[in-house]
């Protein structure tokens, strides 16, 4: 069977428990999210959420027609092109260069978050890949913590 | 108007035109009971398990297409509902059942009889709420019972905290709803009905393959219809027995597991499969890479998700059987020659010539098969017959002359023993003007046997017919076939003595061996009008044939088993 990686952002009413409704679906399969992130959206009474998931293609498709079958469900957007982004912020010890950390964040399409007498914070925006490779980059400066979001998405057109 | 949620939940019963609520209550939701007491519009019953209460709604429903109607209290009171609520999910039946809950105050606390009620019953409902105020009340009960019945058709379950039931707010009872994230399709694409219409035109060996959905929409004369115009052999699922007669030449049986040698090499051969309600199940399909290896697929459903689950679809058309029906039906008409399919008609009834439904009487010992032809025979369409689940179940289905939908009404697709008495109940309560009866098996009844005490004082006259091979048969059945008759805690031969059983709670009981035996008993409970139990003894060892083993083909059936 075919496994593959899917990003699915679904728009729902903004109801207390539709969060579990929709995870329930992938808990009852013994599925894993691997990333979520659920917000408002702005002016209404919807919220978007937005899950990266691993799984066998057909089960995946039928997750998603279930999810269309919730009653608070409006919209199930599954797209083989969004643009993602991830972010994630990392603390350094403030004896590591605080130049070329910067430098690396830059080259990552981020920067420094806050400089305390400690540690140094620093935040980056990409690509789920790019982040990925942001992170090995940074190891090297010696990372005392990693805090990574769930991925965002949206359609290219 | 203001008033109090257990006022609220009344009102909406009222408007909703429900004339039976079965129940039991409890500390979380007394204050609803209290409102009962006050009113009379409607009946409340009183089963004793809580269980049972949501079987007979659901018995209710099922017979009528309505909604049927449970109440139930928080914490146990609800955790006995589950399995209703769970079989009612399975066969996309109508329910709305309403749960006490401890105060809003006291949620979370550990309180007694505190349970998530609504965290449970979330993956075996169509939808469920939790109410937080008495001025959400009026439009989630709208909801509730709108929800319930469209659509997909499904049990919702509405928890209500004590305190909200006491609650004031003010009552405005919406006339219809409006959720904008749910709006079925019922209309189906005109185009794909077109393209389906001439793939039905151009077959050669078409059948219908008719599922619960038939039953579900009230399509079953559009079904009728259809068969007819078309002369296309139709296979019935467990859930759309009784669709077309029993006596009609172009039903082949019952399809699946347990479905006749002609309805399952119909299956397998067919080149055009026209599946009308029905969702694949493992039960009817077998092997799944073999399944309806040489068809086309039609697949008309009103469930999105249903459609493409397991079988890949050829023409898959979302929307109201029923809405669908109509459209294809005056399609087809146009351009069908009913006589092309001749030689496949042919060739069926060359199958069924060679391995018929069939089972071997004898004079010595009772057989399940020679009772339920009988209650056909003599009460045919007078009666509603209800069955638990297991080897009586399937010999039910095989052998009962149904004539009608809604006739036999049973737990297909959770398969839940103890199901059969208490639906017959709300069968009874439902269709007063039929005789209720219930088939079912030593096993399965003892499951709500508590229930006779509710029949008998509700006065709802079920006839139970048990058909006891001192065995839970089907097990047994598998025990035989597949380990080695290796008999693991089948073996029921400690049973009670079930005559005296229903004497002691008001009804009438009946001991039978022999055929004449079995027909005065029957002719009596049928006369007398009271709940009665016929313990039938059956050849205790007796096979449900023929019979397509766990995941093998449909075309591969067990015919007979030889030791």
């Amino acid at each position: 069977m075919k496994v593959e990686r899917r990003i699915i952002s679904v728009i729902v009413q903004n109801e207390h428990s539709v969060l579990a409704r929709i995870t329930g679906l992938f808990a009852a399969r013994g599925y894993n999210i691997e990333t979520l992130t659920v917000a408002p959206i702005p002016d209404s009474n919807m919220s978007r959420l937005t899950m990266e998931t691993r799984g066998n293609v057909r089960v995946i498709e039928q997750i998603i027609k279930q999810l269309h079958k919730l009653i608070p469900t409006y919209k199930v957007i599954e797209h083989e092109e969004m643009i993602e982004k991830e972010m994630v912020m990392m603390k350094f010890p403030i004896n590591e260069s605080l130049s070329n950390i910067q430098a690396l964040c830059q080259a990552y399409n981020g920067g420094i978050a806050n400089v305390s007498s400690q540690h140094i914070i620093t935040m980056v925006a990409d690509e789920p890949k790019r982040v990925k490779h942001f992170i090995e980059a940074a190891q090297r400066f010696h990372p005392v913590e990693i805090v990574r979001g769930g991925v965002v998405a949206m359609e290219r057109e | 108007m203001e008033m109090t949620g257990a006022q609220m939940v009344i009102e909406a019963m009222k408007l909703e035109g429900v004339d039976t609520v079965f129940g039991y209550p409890g500390g979380a939701i007394m204050n609803v009971y209290d409102e009962i007491y006050k009113q009379h519009d409607f009946k409340h019953i009183l089963t004793r398990h809580e269980q049972a209460a949501v079987h007979a709604a659901e018995g209710y429903a099922r017979a009528t297409g309505k909604v049927g109607v449970a109440f139930v209290t928080s914490g146990p009171g609800f955790t006995n509902a589950v399995t209703g609520l769970a079989t009612a999910y399975m066969d996309s039946i109508p329910l709305v059942v309403i749960s006490g809950q401890v105060p809003i105050t006291l949620i979370g606390t550990d309180a007694f009889q505190e349970i998530d009620a609504t965290g449970i019953s979330r993956s075996c409902t169509k939808h469920n709420y939790l109410v937080r105020s008495a001025k959400e009340l009026p439009l989630i009960l709208k909801e509730a019972f709108f929800i319930a019945s469209s659509g997909r058709p499904g049990p919702v379950h509405v928890d209500i905290p004590k305190d909200v039931t006491a609650e004031l707010a003010w009552f405005d009872y919406p006339t219809r709803v409006d959720i904008p994230t749910y709006r079925p399709t019922t209309k189906g694409n005109v185009r794909q009905i077109k393209k389906a219409s001439e793939a039905i035109c151009n077959a050669k060996r078409p059948v219908f393959y008719l599922g619960g959905g038939v039953i579900h929409s009230n399509s079953a004369d559009l079904v009728r219809k259809f068969v007819e115009i078309t002369q296309i052999p139709a296979v019935e699922t467990l859930m759309a027995r009784g669709t077309l007669r029993h006596d009609n030449p172009l039903l082949l049986g019952m399809v699946g597991m347990h479905g006749t040698y002609q309805a399952n090499m119909a299956m397998s051969e067919t080149d055009l499969m026209i599946a009308l309600g029905p969702r694949f199940d493992d039960r009817v399909t077998g092997k799944l890479s073999e399944f309806a290896k040489h068809a086309k697929i039609i697949h008309v459903d009103i469930d999105p998700s249903s459609i493409g689950k397991l079988v890949d679809v050829d023409y898959p058309i979302v929307g109201d059987l029923k809405e669908v029906l109509e459209v294809m039906i005056t399609k087809v008409k146009e351009h069908i020659d009913p006589d092309r399919y001749q030689s496949w008609r042919e060739i069926l009834k060359r199958y069924n010539e060679i391995h018929p439904l069939k089972y071997e009487d004898s004079d010595k010992v009772l057989k399940p098969q020679w009772v339920i032809e009988r209650v056909g025979e003599l009460l045919g369409e007078d009666a509603v017959i209800t069955t638990d689940v297991g080897q009586h179940q399937m010999w039910t289905a095989q052998f009962y002359p149904f004539t009608y939908p809604r006739q036999l009404i049973t737990s297909g697709g959770l398969g839940t023993m103890g199901f059969g008495f208490p639906a017959a109940m709300g069968v009874k309560r439902s269709r007063p003007e039929k005789i209720s009866v219930n088939f079912t098996g030593d096993g399965s009844i003892l499951m709500n046997i508590q229930e006779l005490v509710t029949a008998v004082e509700s006065r709802l006259p079920v006839i139970n017919i048990i058909l006891n091979n001192h065995y839970l048969g089907m097990v047994r059945q598998w025990q035989t076939f597949f380990y080695d008759k290796r008999y693991a805690e089948t073996d029921l031969s400690f049973q009670p003595d079930f005559v005296r059983l229903a004497e002691a709670c008001g009804g009438i009981g009946y001991r039978v061996e022999t055929k004449e035996e079995f027909d005065e008993a029957l002719k009596d409970a049928v006369e007398k009008k009271v709940v009665a139990m016929i313990d039938v003894i059956i050849d205790r060892e007796e096979n449900v044939l023929p019979m397509v083993p766990s995941g093998g083909t449909l075309y591969n059936m067990m015919l007979e088993f030889k030791e």
